[in-house]
């Protein structure tokens, strides 16, 4: 592969001391590349949040290194990484506008720039006419947006998702879907997806990684072969259905497992 | 007509009516008017006595108590509360202590207070930081532990120094209850002092009123009451307001 | 035991209790210490040390005076609360029931709250004249308006899903109040009453420290009048650990009825 590796996992494991010690994760090996788009999949509990804590720096592995354009990471954030987290990060004391400009304040950039950014942003994730409102005012999905648009404003190089839509309804997810491949084309960026929603990963990604349960490893890498001017449409070519069918047939086991009712 | 607008409305149509009928029982003499005098003349004599400026000394005294005990109580609390944030430790010790403290009568402890540090200021602003600082102490808590640990991270994620976290980040997401906090620690600090100017003092707008009420001076007696209690309302009116104000930009509806 | 097993022992929640029953004891034993600085700094004016108020109080116990004074405090205590208690629960019913009502009521009652009702007393005496029952109705003028509050709010906080379960269950009104809505606001209710128990408590002392010849708030002042620093000392402390009991008893008491309720 002559492609540069953006984000390079080797032998990464996660160890909770506890008590009582939990085996949280790995050994992970992996290699995203550059502007590629990653999804992850796997059953609850196995290691997916984990993976996304050692990748952008917020935790370390216990053994194993993580290396972000070519530099290893030591526990820290390094510039160019994004999340959208599960959970709503919204603040409820900003405006929508001023949610999305808060990256941009310790950036040292003009205020006529970052308001330019700050609109293109908000625009672009289609909430011009909510740029005043605040948080509580929006829907869920809309304020997820919000928080993506806040990503979307910083031009990160790599974008983690970690179960981004996971709050909302079927329909919202699927137009969502399409508002991310959006995000990914314009930007360019290495796009990493957790998600649950197994024809969620087979529409978006590139690749497809399926974890195993805990401690969580990679037991598939399903490549997808979708041209990059793809939307939520290709439901509809046979060739999705085949995906999510393999993903299924390594999960299921999984899954059962984590659930206890495996033999 | 919202409810709200309604339900304003009928509120003072209901605390008018009842001023309106405690007027007409005092006038008419169905009440003895040397138990309660007309509401009518309550604002005459507190316009009076207020206004002829004989108890500025006292209100002076008062009220610099009174804001005197509230800052150091904000202070002093919000600074505990944030130490004992920290430490899971010292929160487990705290913990039953501050849901114990406000069972216990502070009130109690104001006799000793005066025979340790004399009639004056101090045991007064004492008495009020004791009633108030565990308030706020409780509300800097609760408002730490309301912020949401994925903004957390997102403060990480954008490398923000623990300075900046806590200014762009903590405080405004704490706000809110640390407000709520506040506004305790005034309502507090002001029954302390009146309290304690009323039972055992020499000076102030509680001495006053008590001193009116043993010299059988009904009248300067009930008009300066109806002004503490004014006064008490009104500003804690304003912090409940404000309070309001905060709390419904970020929640729905 | 081997030693697996007692790192096991010591492990997780165990630890935590014993750590934290570890530092209950130097909490304790820090403001005994601080009591005794503060007496000896200040010479037994203000306080009398933590030994001898100890000893004085276990020969007040024994006098005929305290408990004279004890019974005063506590009858017109139990009468207060009671009235709290009772008419608090019923207004809060009311109000948490019919809504509108609550939501006119509720900033009267929660500005009742923050207003020094000690400016009050003189009031309730003209209209009580002095005795038990000026006490009383102090106590309930504090212990009142808490317990409305939290029952106000236990009613309307109901769950709706509690009560369309109930009525899918095809519940009678009776089974419905026993079995759905008395254990959902119960905790809120119990609340209530803790709160309610120390301001009943509270003003009935204060009406005792300004205005009476009898009860411990009465002896608490006199002992500071006369100078007879052990006997006030002794009196706070009693009043003290009365209140803390108390407050923790029925923080117990609140909370399995929560827990109950959850699981049901």
């Amino acid at each position: 592969m002559t492609e540069q590796s953006h984000v390079a996992l080797n032998e990464v494991v996660r160890r909770y001391e506890g008590p009582p010690a939990v085996h949280a994760m790995g050994p992970i090996n992996l290699t995203i590349c550059r502007g590629e788009f990653f999804s992850v999949v796997g059953p609850s509990g196995c290691g997916k949040s984990t993976l996304l804590d050692v990748l952008c720096g917020l935790v370390r592995p216990t053994s194993g290194s993580v290396h972000f354009e070519g530099r290893e990471l030591h526990g820290e954030v390094p510039d160019g990484i994004r999340v959208v987290f599960q959970e709503d990060s919204s603040m409820p004391w900003l405006s929508v506008r001023q949610n999305v400009a808060f990256g941009l304040r310790t950036s040292g950039k003009p205020e006529k720039e970052i308001a330019e950014l700050v609109d293109h942003a908000v625009s672009f994730m289609g909430l011009a006419q909510f740029a005043d409102h605040y948080p509580a005012q929006l829907s869920g999905g809309m304020r997820q947006r919000v928080c993506i648009a806040r990503t979307l404003v910083l031009r990160p190089r790599l974008i983690l998702l970690d179960e981004p839509f996971g709050a909302l309804d079927q329909q919202t997810r699927l137009l969502m879907g399409d508002e991310l491949l959006r995000l990914w084309r314009e930007t360019g960026a290495t796009v990493l997806l957790i998600t649950h929603a197994l024809d969620e990963a087979a529409m978006l990604s590139d690749r497809v990684g399926v974890m195993s349960a805990r401690p969580g490893r990679f037991i598939d890498m399903v490549e997808t072969g979708w041209s990059r001017d793809r939307d939520s449409r290709i439901v509809s070519d046979p060739k999705f259905g085949s995906l999510t069918a393999r993903l299924w047939s390594c999960l299921r086991e999984e899954s059962l497992k984590t659930m206890g009712w495996a033999a | 007509m919202t409810r709200r607008r309604a339900a304003l409305f009928v509120r003072i149509a209901v605390v008018a009516g009842l001023v309106i009928s405690l007027e007409i029982c005092c006038r008419t003499g169905i009440i003895d008017p040397l138990t309660i005098i007309p509401p009518s003349e309550m604002i005459v004599s507190m316009v009076d006595h207020i206004g002829s400026g004989e108890f500025n000394e006292s209100i002076v005294n008062t009220f610099s108590t009174i804001i005197l005990a509230f800052v150091m109580a904000v202070g002093f609390g919000t600074l505990a509360g944030a130490l004992v944030h920290g430490s899971s430790r010292l929160r487990d010790v705290a913990d039953p202590l501050l849901a114990s403290y406000y069972s216990v009568p502070t009130f109690i402890f104001y006799p000793p207070l005066v025979a340790l540090l004399g009639l004056g200021k101090t045991p007064l602003v004492v008495l009020g930081v004791l009633s108030a600082a565990p308030a706020v102490m409780i509300s800097t808590l609760s408002g730490l532990d309301g912020v949401p640990p994925v903004l957390m991270k997102l403060a990480r994620i954008h490398r923000l120094s623990p300075a900046r976290t806590l200014w762009w980040i903590v405080l405004p997401a704490a706000l809110p209850r640390l407000f709520t906090g506040f506004k305790l620690a005034l309502s507090y600090a002001l029954i302390g002092v009146i309290a304690g100017e009323f039972i055992l003092s020499g000076t102030g707008l509680g001495y006053a009123i008590s001193f009116a009420y043993q010299s059988f001076d009904n009248r300067a007696m009930y008009g300066l009451m109806l002004f503490v209690l004014l006064v008490a309302i009104i500003a804690n009116g304003i912090l409940y307001v404000w309070e309001g104000r905060l709390a419904r930009r970020r929640s729905v509806g | 035991m081997s030693d697996v097993s007692l790192e096991a022992a010591l492990s997780g929640r165990t630890w935590r209790r014993r750590i934290r029953a570890f530092d209950a004891v130097v909490l304790t034993l820090l403001m005994m210490a601080l009591w005794q600085v503060i007496s000896s700094w200040t010479k037994g004016v203000a306080v009398s040390p933590p030994l001898p108020t100890l000893f004085y109080l276990f020969g007040l116990l024994r006098t005929w005076m305290f408990w004279d004074h004890a019974a005063a405090t506590l009858t017109a205590f139990l009468l207060a609360y009671a009235l709290s208690a009772l008419i608090g629960l019923a207004l809060g019913l009311i109000f948490g029931l019919r809504r509108f009502a609550g939501e006119v009521a509720e900033p009267v009652l929660a500005g009742f709250y923050t207003i020094p009702k000690v400016t009050l007393y003189p009031v309730v005496l003209l209209v009580f004249g002095l005795g038990m029952s000026a006490k009383v109705a102090f106590g309930v003028m504090h212990g009142l308006v808490p317990m409305t509050l939290f029952t106000l709010g236990a009613v309307r906080n109901l769950p709706p899903v509690l009560i369309r379960t109930g009525r899918v269950l095809r519940l009678s009104p009776g089974r419905m109040m026993r079995w759905v809505l008395v254990p959902a606001c119960l905790p809120d209710i119990v609340n209530g009453l803790r709160i309610s128990f120390s301001l009943s408590l509270l003003g009935v002392l204060i009406g005792e420290m300004f205005s009476s010849q009898r009860g411990l708030g009465f002896l608490l002042i006199n002992g500071m009048a006369q100078h007879n620093v052990p006997l006030s000392t002794a009196i706070v402390t009693v009043i003290v650990a009365v209140a803390i009991a108390a407050n923790t008893l029925m923080l117990r008491i609140g909370r399995p009825p929560a827990r109950r309720s959850n699981r049901e």
